[in-house]
């Protein structure tokens, strides 16, 4: 990185230092940092969008997707996340290549399960077995994110679920007598209302996803707790330039200040969406703030 | 077989790549000097030298790709890389699953690690990593045998005193014992595991043909034994 | 070797009664549900353990930080925010290096640092400090004509508390308590995954798995019967807690109750 950094052995300790966490071993570390947020960003709104889904199966009139929506809801919530991870994520590549596979070639001849082996052919390769790296780590952080939002998805569908069943029984009579139809009722007073309801348990939610990110690392992304571990075991002077005793301890630290900081964030946040979610609700929120804002009591 | 080859050959050409068939290679990077992350955040060690060095030869194109031990074999044959090449010993239990090459080290026995030269082993307690020879040793002598993780955490029980020693591949303990003061290499060693090669699918048995060839000229030539004794990894041929 | 004498072998070998020797070839069925249901004792044990003792402490969290006085407030807060705004993974690594230093200083600390008792701490502050959010939030929505009923008659200090604060609480909290629950027992997967060692081969149902899907290199029948296992478990916790939710809302009339089952406030 630096101009100084040729000859580390030389260097007093603030340099030292400088070229250490300067390396690109460390930047790997960095940039994992960006991975870890950018996986959030995009596995929330799709958690939520399972969510909806889930939730709204789960209350159909028709009665198999019913049963399916809540067959997802309490399988998926009953199994540990870690066990999830560690044969879905296969279980979902080796699926969409099996039906590629059934698409793209019709006139394969060979078994597909050969013994333990999973053989399709060439072109329904996921990614192809040609393309470049990044085509490859984008695609394995893809299935990480699915598999991350069918999770969460089930938790927010469970949470979305009772929110909508909370929204007071005298709304929906209302838009019945006005000659809403069952969708429009759904769409114009169900769903705007029910998110103050589903807030405070899909904001908890988030917290739990935030923490579920060190289980990245079962799903082949290269996330922060894989680099601190790398990074901090003991560093033999043979096979690096900056020899260190086992810094695991500092590694993790830095780790937990990073959540720590990314929860209280988030903590703000969610705050500020809820009161303004309140806003002229029909419950003691919303009443307390029409109050403070001197409505009559 | 053949015709997967074939279909595979002509995907390559159809597709531009005119040069060379790509393959990809899955280790570990954890386990030195075998194969661990360089300070430029690439991976190095004695089996990157060597796949290179084996890809040059079988005149493929090689990518390099890391994954967790645990999951390293179920990887392969699920067919996410071509092939395993990671310090991964040779045993019969593997072998009904995936295929290996001739061995690119020799049978080298695992050593014990600890804080005084005088354990006893069968009365001590042993550490090593999860999923291991060596866990599997201890286990089947029914001595007292404490599983952590990570390498790193075994060798760090036998210094905050959890364990008396850690058991695990020579190479990998001797720099440990080479570098810091309080710890040293137990007489004793045992022999398990028949040598490090190449695993491959079953399936993929003409890939595998190449790279027997491959090593086996490298063996002749009298390049591995240099590779060995450059990276310190076993006993040459 | 029958299936009935895999039981009698394995059924126990979590805790070290049995059959020294885990099944080393030829692995059938039946000796993986019987090892990774043997697991299960562990995970049950410390979801147990943390969350009767859990329990406790969150109230004591819960009323501390809607204390008005600072002393137990921040203290509360602080305590809550720790643990709640970290990765259990984390706690579980610095709580073992914590026990081993501690080791050093007495020997009363020995037991600490193997997974019975060091994990179950963990797990105890952690459930502790989630439930105690849970708790704070039900503490501030207690209906205000309850509070002063209780004043009305007479009811003041401990009274107070254990006849009016406490119960509705409870009851208004519960649903949210199920759901802490259910994550704190799949929580216990993790303890000897990345957290703590495993002695002489006994550890939870993922320890076993995890043995199996390596013996076996397939992943696609360990994994799914400890999924099925927690399936099952999680349903029994859910049944037992909603019979305690019948038991603490059995003075409310028919239609209250049901409607309060389903307050969704703080689900997580």
């Amino acid at each position: 990185m630096f101009n100084f950094c040729t000859d580390p052995d030389t260097l007093p300790k603030l340099e030292w230092f400088a070229c250490y966490l300067t390396t690109g071993k460390h930047m790997g570390f960095y940039f994992s940092f960006g991975t870890v947020l950018l996986l959030l960003a995009i596995t929330a709104p799709a958690a939520l969008l399972f969510g909806f889904g889930g939730a709204s199966a789960a209350r159909a009139r028709f009665l198999p997707l019913r049963w399916f929506g809540k067959a997802y809801i309490s399988i998926v919530r009953g199994v540990p996340d870690i066990a999830f991870f560690l044969f879905f994520v296969i279980a979902l590549d080796q699926g969409f290549e099996w039906m590629r596979h059934k698409v793209k070639c019709p006139d394969w001849d060979q078994p597909i399960r050969q013994g333990n082996d999973f053989v399709v052919c060439a072109q329904a390769k996921l990614p192809l077995g040609t393309a470049p790296q990044w085509v490859h780590e984008t695609y394995g952080f893809s299935l990480a994110v699915l598999t991350f939002a069918i999770v969460f998805g089930a938790f927010s569908a469970n949470v979305i679920y009772g929110a909508m069943r909370a929204v007071p029984k005298a709304q929906i009579e209302t838009a019945e007598a006005y000659g809403m139809s069952r969708r429009q009722t759904f769409w114009r007073i169900l769903v705007p209302q029910m998110w103050v309801f589903a807030l405070p348990g899909l904001s908890n939610l988030w917290m739990v996803l935030i923490k579920a990110t060190p289980l990245l690392f079962l799903l082949g992304v290269e996330d922060i707790v894989y680099w601190a571990r790398n990074l901090g075991g003991t560093a033999n002077p043979r096979f690096t330039d900056y020899p260190h005793a086992d810094w695991r301890m500092w590694y993790f630290l830095a780790l937990l200040v990073f959540y720590l900081l990314f929860t209280k964030v988030s903590e703000l946040v969610l705050d500020r969406i809820m009161r303004r979610l309140s806003h002229g609700q029909d419950t003691a929120a919303g009443e307390a703030q029409r109050r403070a804002a001197g409505g009559p009591p | 077989m053949k015709k997967l080859l074939l279909a595979t050959a002509a995907l390559a050409l159809s597709a531009g790549m005119a040069s060379a068939e790509t393959i990809r290679l899955g280790t570990e990077g954890a386990y030195e000097p075998w194969n661990y992350i360089n300070d430029k955040g690439e991976v190095d060690g004695f089996e990157r030298e060597l796949g290179d060095e084996l890809c040059k030869r079988t005149e493929l194109t090689c990518e390099w790709v890391t994954n967790e031990w645990d999951s390293i074999i179920p990887n392969l044959v699920s067919g996410n890389y071509d092939a395993i090449i990671a310090g991964m010993s040779i045993t019969a239990e593997r072998a009904e699953v995936i295929d290996f090459t001739t061995n690119y080290t020799p049978p080298d026995p695992s050593a014990y690690l600890a804080m005084t030269p005088d354990v006893d082993v069968e009365s001590a307690v042993i550490s090593a990593q999860t999923s291991t020879i060596q866990a599997s040793f201890v286990a089947e002598h029914g001595w007292t045998l404490v599983e952590f993780a990570t390498p790193e955490e075994t060798i760090a029980a036998v210094r905050n005193g959890e364990a008396d020693a850690v058991l695990a591949d020579k190479s990998y303990l001797a720099p440990f014992a080479a570098e810091e003061d309080d710890l040293v290499l137990l007489e004793r060693e045992e022999q398990i595991g028949g040598g490090v090669g190449m695993g491959f699918r079953k399936s993929d048995t003409e890939l595998k043909a190449k790279f027997d060839a491959a090593i086996q000229s490298m063996k002749d030539d009298g390049t591995l034994n240099a590779l060995i004794a450059k990276w310190e990894v076993a006993s040459t041929f | 070797m029958s299936c009935w004498q895999t039981v009698q072998d394995y059924a126990l070998r979590s805790v070290g009664i049995g059959e020294r020797l885990l099944p080393r070839e030829d692995f059938t069925l039946c000796e993986q549900f019987t090892l990774i249901g043997s697991g299960m004792i562990w995970n049950i044990y410390f979801g147990l353990v943390a969350l009767l003792a859990g329990f406790f402490l969150a109230t004591a969290l819960a009323m501390g930080k809607a204390s008005h006085n600072r002393l137990l407030r921040k203290p509360s807060e602080w305590f809550i925010f720790l643990f709640r705004g970290s990765p259990l993974f984390i706690q579980f690594f610095f709580a073992y290096f914590l026990f081993l230093s501690l080791k050093g200083v007495s020997s009363v600390f020995d037991p600490f640092t193997s997974a019975g008792l060091g994990a179950a701490v963990v797990l105890f502050f952690n459930t502790a400090a989630y439930t105690g959010e849970i708790f704070y939030g039900a503490l501030l929505s207690i209906p205000r004509g309850d509070l002063e009923a209780a004043d009305a008659y007479g009811f003041s200090g401990w009274k107070k508390f254990r006849k009016i604060s406490w119960p509705t609480m409870l009851r208004l909290a519960w649903p949210a308590y199920t759901n802490e629950a259910i994550f704190l027992f799949h929580a216990t997967t993790l303890v000897y995954f990345s957290g703590f060692p495993a002695w002489q081969q006994r550890g939870d149902a993922l320890y076993y798995a995890s043995y199996f899907a390596d013996k076996t290199f397939n992943p696609f029948i360990p994994y799914p019967i400890l999924a099925m296992y927690f399936i099952l478990f999680t349903l029994s916790v859910v049944g037992v807690f909603g019979l305690i939710n019948r038991r603490l809302n059995r003075h409310l009339p028919a239609e209250r109750r049901s409607k309060l089952r389903l307050r969704p406030n703080l689900l997580r």
